[in-house]
């Protein structure tokens, strides 16, 4: 009993990390109506920016706050100057685009820094919770803020009057711009905004898998797909599918032998798909209802 | 009166494909003006050319200023109403958060509120339905969130694609009744669009007919309604 | 499933040509270009080192990989990332029955074709519910899981493991004077043409018409009576079959396969060909192949170290160019020879 406890605990701390990433992968489809492939690798460089600024020797929360502008900034700008000339462009172009973003980012961070691991500290120290064995004190604080960031959000969009701009711009371009919203710039807010809540979790999760310009690629994907078992329409949904999708490769690693770590990620993704062919909008998601 | 809309030479299309071949009209603040013409006479392509939506050349002048050119939102903003074909509506979003978003560049808190409660008094069952997913609510309702979304914007004018385009007809003529009194109370310009010419000619002051991209026949509403051919292809009699 | 409202289904993945549009256009110079382009590839092999005729053989492979992601996302509207994983199949059957059948190499071709149409149909079946983006993670699912299942211990007597299977390279038949680079480019040359042209009267036949049907308005397209769920779980394993004998040339090609050879990386590359050739244009797969062979190369070569960005770099830039793939600009060009003055809106 108190190795399954355990492993559901060290399942909801990654899934802390998952739950994250699915946030900000639900944010920016809610804002611009597809996936932004390239998500990872915007954190990732936020992450390293927060590095650099603290090897300059700014201040941790500082440097954490920083890095939050200059990624709004950059999502916004990045959106402006790259995906608005192919506006038009047909769904996989854009998708091709994502792709090349990716490469670049990947290799500039190679670059720039190169490919050595880093060491990523944590504010929250990394001292058992309250003397407790079960998880550390920054996993705790990671799954804080990420509740916090949701938080947020909630009231972001349910209550404020830019949020429900946004909300009526991915909806529905055409009608938002016949009551007057700028879609342009509700989009170009919703990449800011994404890349911000990119930048925070990465750099909640360096400290965890140690920072390297590879660090997000699979956690991206299982983030990804976190969000994608919570239904992508919902934020709420997408950490709680980023927690369970933790807790679920955990316990599958564990408990199913021929498992093992060999097959842990592809079983986490292979339930995934059949709760999608059972349930095609996700968990909590909304499938939309066609109008024939 | 004077002249609220002002266009001169409207020429518009999709792509390669031309559609408005020049047309010439205008609105007179407070009046209600309709166009009328058949399937792909370019009704519809005209409210489009006026809100910049499609490629447009040519002249449009509104409250005195050039609005042709202007992107949607622009246009939007200095006080012209557009109601889509199809509504329109936001079907993800409540009923109320439809009409909020009739009122998004408006700064007046108290005066949205107040015009909010002024649509339900127009239309109850939209109060009734204020909080449930507006893609759940019927044709009618949803032409009325439409229309009462537009109200939202406080505009000086506002303009109707075929409203009554699948409704019952005991709501078309609710709807109608609603758009006159609108017009007479609070002196909102309309332009409405529409393939049912008697229904259209019956609260308009002023009426165009369009055929394949031009303007054919202009006049008041009561003179078009007597005019021999369109009786006989429009208003069947 | 789009956050969108009030759609009309997707928003369309490939931009469909209009048909009149397109027999003035690209039909006609099909022959025009067709033939010349035929003779030189006959006398290619002749001119050129071997080491380049090998290059040409894997871009012509990655084109026939590329043919079968076009049937089922460009002529389909299915999404698939996981195109890697009918690759691996196909390269796997071909390696497994000739290093430990014996089975000599062009059999090899029609038995993967099967098995992956197979796959690919049993794979469809499921992923009917699944539409846009859902229907991109199981298919990412697939790709993810190939290598790992590949590599799994209780069938390492069959896959070889990590470590893969190395295959034997033919000889040019009946003691022909070429080389086996040259004998291999045209016999890859042979079965990319058939393939080509099978395809192509599949997409103008009555069957190409429901699949386009389906992905331009599904429920339209059933409403007319089209059986969507056959169609397109057939597209599905039709496509694996193009990417699975796609796959087995490449295996004997290469000479190798081993599981790393095939992760996802491979069915974004897939990817990346089919927009850049055209989606929905099937001589685009040339070009697609050749960017996937090529591009990656010139981006080492202009920077090492920044080999990544320049290769963004010159995809963003083509697609900033050609915003619908090699496609979009043929088409535009043919349109404007053919002397077709578009009526601009003055």
């Amino acid at each position: 009993m108190e190795l399954f406890v355990q492993q559901v605990l060290a399942g909801l701390a990654t899934g802390g990390i998952y739950a994250c990433v699915a946030l900000a992968v639900v944010m920016i489809y809610q804002a611009i109506d597809h996936l932004n492939f390239a998500q990872g690798e915007m954190a990732m460089f936020s992450t390293f920016i927060a590095w650099q600024l603290l090897q300059w020797g700014v201040p941790y929360w500082a440097a954490f706050v920083l890095t939050i502008g200059i990624s709004f900034v950059a999502g916004a700008l990045i959106e402006r100057i790259v995906f608005k000339p192919i506006q038009n462009a047909p769904v996989l172009s854009h998708v091709v685009v994502f792709i090349a973003l990716f490469a670049i980012l990947n290799s500039l961070a190679g670059f720039i820094w190169d490919f050595s691991i880093k060491e990523f500290p944590t504010p929250f120290g990394s001292s058992p919770l309250l003397g407790s064995g079960l998880i550390s004190s920054h996993q705790a604080g990671m799954i804080a803020v990420t509740l916090l960031v949701l938080l947020f959000l909630y009231v972001f969009f349910r209550y404020t009057r830019v949020g429900l701009a946004m909300r009526a711009a991915a909806g529905n371009p055409e009608s938002a711009r016949l009551v007057g919203i700028r879609v342009g710039w509700m989009v170009a807010l919703g990449w800011g905004m994404a890349a911000a809540i990119g930048a925070i979790a990465g750099m909640l999760i360096a400290p965890v898998v140690f920072l390297e310009p590879n660090m997000m690629l699979s956690i991206l994907l299982y983030g990804f797909a976190g969000a994608v078992l919570g239904g992508l329409t919902s934020p709420g949904g997408a950490v709680i599918g980023g927690f369970s999708l933790g807790v679920l490769e955990n316990l599958a690693g564990t408990y199913i032998p021929v498992v093992g770590s060999e097959l842990k990620h592809p079983i986490a993704l292979v339930v995934i798909v059949a709760v999608l062919v059972l349930k095609p909008g996700g968990l909590f998601g909304r499938v939309a209802v066609q109008r024939v | 009166m004077t002249t609220l809309l002002d266009v001169r030479g409207l020429r518009a299309g999709y792509g390669p494909i031309q559609v408005l071949h020049g047309l010439d009209f205008s609105l007179d603040e407070g009046g209600v003006t309709t166009l009328l013409g058949a399937n792909g006479a370019g009704k519809t392509t005209t409210l489009r050319a006026l809100c910049g939506m499609i490629r447009t050349a040519g002249d449009v002048m509104f409250a005195g200023q050039r609005i042709t050119g202007r992107s949607t939102e622009d246009v939007v903003r200095l006080g012209i109403a557009h109601v889509p074909q199809g509504r329109g509506t936001f079907t993800r979003l409540t009923v109320e958060e439809n009409l909020q978003l009739g009122a998004v560049t408006r700064g007046d808190r108290p005066g949205i509120a107040a015009d909010i409660e002024r649509i339900y008094g127009y239309f109850p069952i939209l109060k009734k339905r204020r909080l449930q997913q507006a893609g759940t609510l019927s044709g009618g309702e949803q032409q009325m969130l439409a229309v009462g979304r537009a109200l939202m914007l406080r505009p000086r004018l506002m303009l109707l694609d075929e409203p009554s385009f699948g409704l019952a007809p005991l709501i078309v003529r609710e709807l109608f009744d609603i758009l006159s009194t609108v017009n007479r109370d609070e002196g909102v310009s309309m332009l409405i669009v529409e393939q049912n010419a008697a229904l259209a000619l019956g609260i308009a002051d002023q009426a165009y007919l369009l055929e394949t991209g031009r303007i054919v026949m202009s006049g008041t509403a009561a003179a078009i309604r007597e005019d021999e051919t369109v009786r006989r292809s429009y208003l069947g009699y | 499933m789009s956050v969108q409202d009030d759609v009309i289904a997707h928003p369309p993945i490939a931009a469909p040509v209009p048909a009149r549009r397109r027999k003035v256009g690209v039909g006609a110079s099909a022959l025009t270009w067709g033939i010349p382009l035929l003779a030189a590839a006959l006398i290619l092999p002749f001119l050129v080192k071997n080491f380049l005729i090998f290059q040409v053989t894997l871009v012509m492979v990655y084109a026939i990989a590329i043919m079968g992601l076009n049937l089922l996302t460009g002529f389909n509207g299915q999404f698939s990332l996981g195109h890697s994983a009918f690759y691996a199949i196909g390269a796997y059957t071909a390696a497994i029955l000739m290093e430990m059948g014996g089975v000599p190499y062009a059999l090899t071709l029609p038995v993967a074709g099967l098995v992956c149409f197979l796959a690919g149909f049993l794979f469809g079946l499921p992923a009917l519910r699944l539409e846009g983006l859902y229907l991109a993670l199981a298919t990412f699912a697939l790709a993810v899981a190939t290598p790992q299942l590949l590599k799994f211990s209780p069938f390492e007597h069959w896959t070889g493991g990590v470590q893969g299977i190395v295959v034997i390279k033919p000889d040019a038949p009946f003691g022909l004077p070429l080389s086996q680079d040259q004998w291999l480019y045209f016999f890859t040359l042979a079965v990319g043409t058939v393939l080509f042209w099978t395809a192509r009267n599949l997409v103008r036949s009555r069957t190409g018409r429901a699949m386009m049907a389906i992905r331009d308005n599904p429920i339209a397209a059933r409403s007319m009576g089209v059986n969507t769920a056959l169609y397109k779980s057939l597209t599905f394993g039709v496509s694996a079959l193009y990417t699975g004998i796609a796959g087995a040339l490449g295996a004997i090609v290469v000479q190798f396969v081993a599981p790393d050879s095939f992760t996802f990386a491979l069915s974004i590359g897939l990817l990346v060909g089919l927009v850049v050739g055209g989606v929905g244009w099937l001589p685009g797969a040339l070009f697609g192949g050749a960017f996937v062979l090529f591009v990656p190369n010139i981006a080492e070569h202009v920077s090492k170290g920044l080999s990544g960005a320049v290769y963004g770099l010159i995809l963003i830039l083509l697609i900033y160019l050609m915003p619908s793939g090699v496609a979009g600009f043929v088409r535009a060009a043919a349109g404007y020879l053919n002397g077709a003055r578009k009526r601009r809106v003055t």
